[in-house]
């Protein structure tokens, strides 16, 4: 064994001021090797994202060239596959070279308020990062079923009674065939009249009087009872098309206090 | 005439609810039901309930308040254990649906323009027809804007589902490298060389 001293290896680059001395293994992903990711991509943000990480690069330094050649590459490689490939993947392409092309063009004076042509895509890149870590986050949250076990404790039932069902004689269950036979007979005939009600001629009426009304009106005074349930169906209708055209208000006050604490309808003012 | 109780039997009456009931229950709705014809003020619940999470604090299982209310569950240290008293395992769940699921409790309401816009694909009918199946999202609305797109939130079920007794209790969103874009877009070096 001798004892000299091992010799420092020389670095092969500098990169950012640090001395890179082995070659990286992953500065560049053969097609084949994407072939087996294929599938584990959530679209094309989600495949530039893992282009760039596979880079040790900073979102921030996009570097445009080499990740759209990657980028490129593997989606050509998905159409020689003949693998159907995602719309938004051929956009992502087209959007890589339109700016690849923006950076290649000089920089008037004049236009230097311009924005960084990928300014938006590292926005967007920046953006699906964070959500892509927040649904990560969201994964590792204990779960019911999972870490989470609900305790839940039986009611004991030998208290309940037992239901003994009665035999039912043959006379009864004629008895009862006739009472459905009855019933049935009056849905036989139907006599088709024309609307009397108008839904429109209601949801007017309904405006013309909340507006005379200085306060919100008690959602049951809208109703005319002595007109049936279909004139309450009717302005039931005509009140949620005012709701839908925001035409009028609907609250309720204190809904805690009561289960059925009252409703209020109100004109919603127009600016 | 509403009955009267003892501190005490109010506590056991509203362990035994919290217990047997199928789904977490709430203040509101232990006193429209088991406490219906009982005189018990707010403030008494309140100490009943302080009352039964002291107790459970030494014990196997806990009380706990989520989205919809009180419930009993196992201590989280257990479940390695108890969770070999099933055979299945509980499901997992796809990339595409936590993000879209992460995203819809981030940003409520929400799209689902506004998903594909951050996720920068499709979101599939499938994912949000099966979100809105198991009750954890919602639509709450439809956004001012033409088409007018539903607009989707988180329930409470949600809630339920991951222990939380509020959206606040979520993990708190990985920040954004904001200050140094503008750095980038300000150092005319960053630019790349043209070849």
């Amino acid at each position: 064994m001798s004892d000299q001293p091992a010799q420092q290896k020389l670095p092969l680059a500098f990169l950012h001021g640090e001395a890179v001395l082995e070659k990286p293994e992953d500065l560049y992903i053969p097609p084949d090797a994407l072939e087996v990711i294929l599938e584990t991509f959530e679209g094309p943000l989600d495949l530039l994202l893992y282009l760039i990480k596979r880079h040790k690069l900073d979102i921030l330094e996009l570097p445009i060239l080499s990740i759209t050649q990657q980028y490129v590459q593997y989606v050509e490689m998905m159409q020689d596959m003949q693998l159907e490939l995602a719309g938004e993947y051929l956009v992502m392409a087209a959007l890589l070279a339109q700016i690849k092309s923006r950076l290649l063009l000089p920089v008037h004076e004049e236009l230097e308020d311009e924005e960084d042509p990928r300014a938006e895509l590292v926005r967007r890149l920046q953006e699906y990062e964070q959500f892509k870590k927040a649904a990560e986050n969201l994964d590792q949250l204990p779960r019911v079923d999972r870490e989470i076990f609900v305790a839940r404790a039986l009611m004991e039932d030998s208290e309940e009674p037992q239901m003994r069902l009665p035999d039912i004689e043959m006379a009864e269950l004629l008895l009862a065939l006739s009472d459905v036979m009855a019933r049935a007979k009056t849905f036989e005939h139907h006599q088709i009249s024309a609307e009397v009600l108008s839904t429109r001629e209601r949801m007017a009426a309904i405006l013309q009087f909340l507006s005379e009304q200085s306060e919100p009106v008690e959602f049951t005074r809208l109703f005319t009872l002595s007109e049936g349930r279909s004139g309450v169906v009717v302005t039931f209708i005509a009140m949620l098309e005012l709701l839908k055209e925001q035409l009028i208000n609907c609250l309720q006050v204190a809904p805690a206090v009561t289960p059925a604490s009252a409703i209020y309808l109100s004109l919603k003012l127009q600016e | 005439m509403k009955r009267r109780i003892s501190d005490e039997q109010l506590v056991e009456l509203v362990e035994a609810a919290i217990f047997v009931a199928d789904k977490p229950l709430s203040r509101k709705q232990l006193k429209e039901t088991v406490l219906l014809d009982i005189n018990v003020s707010d403030k008494r619940l309140r100490d009943a309930l302080d009352t039964l999470s002291e107790h459970y604090q030494t014990r196997g299982v806990k009380l706990v308040e989520v989205g919809t209310g009180y419930r009993f569950q196992a201590c989280a240290s257990l479940s390695p254990w108890l969770s070999n008293l099933w055979q299945e395992k509980a499901p997992k769940y796809s990339r595409a649906t936590l993000e879209t699921l992460a995203l819809i409790a981030y940003r409520q309401p929400i799209t689902r323009g506004e998903i594909e816009q951050v996720r920068g694909v499709t979101v599939s009918s499938n994912i949000i027809k099966s979100l809105l199946e198991r009750q954890w999202i919602k639509v709450v609305g439809y956004k001012e804007v033409p088409g007018k797109p539903a607009l989707y939130a988180t329930t409470r079920q949600f809630l339920d589902y991951f222990s939380l007794n509020g959206l606040d209790m979520l993990p708190e969103l990985p920040p954004q490298q904001g200050e140094k874009l503008d750095q980038m877009l300000d150092d005319p070096s960053v630019r790349e060389p043209s070849e």
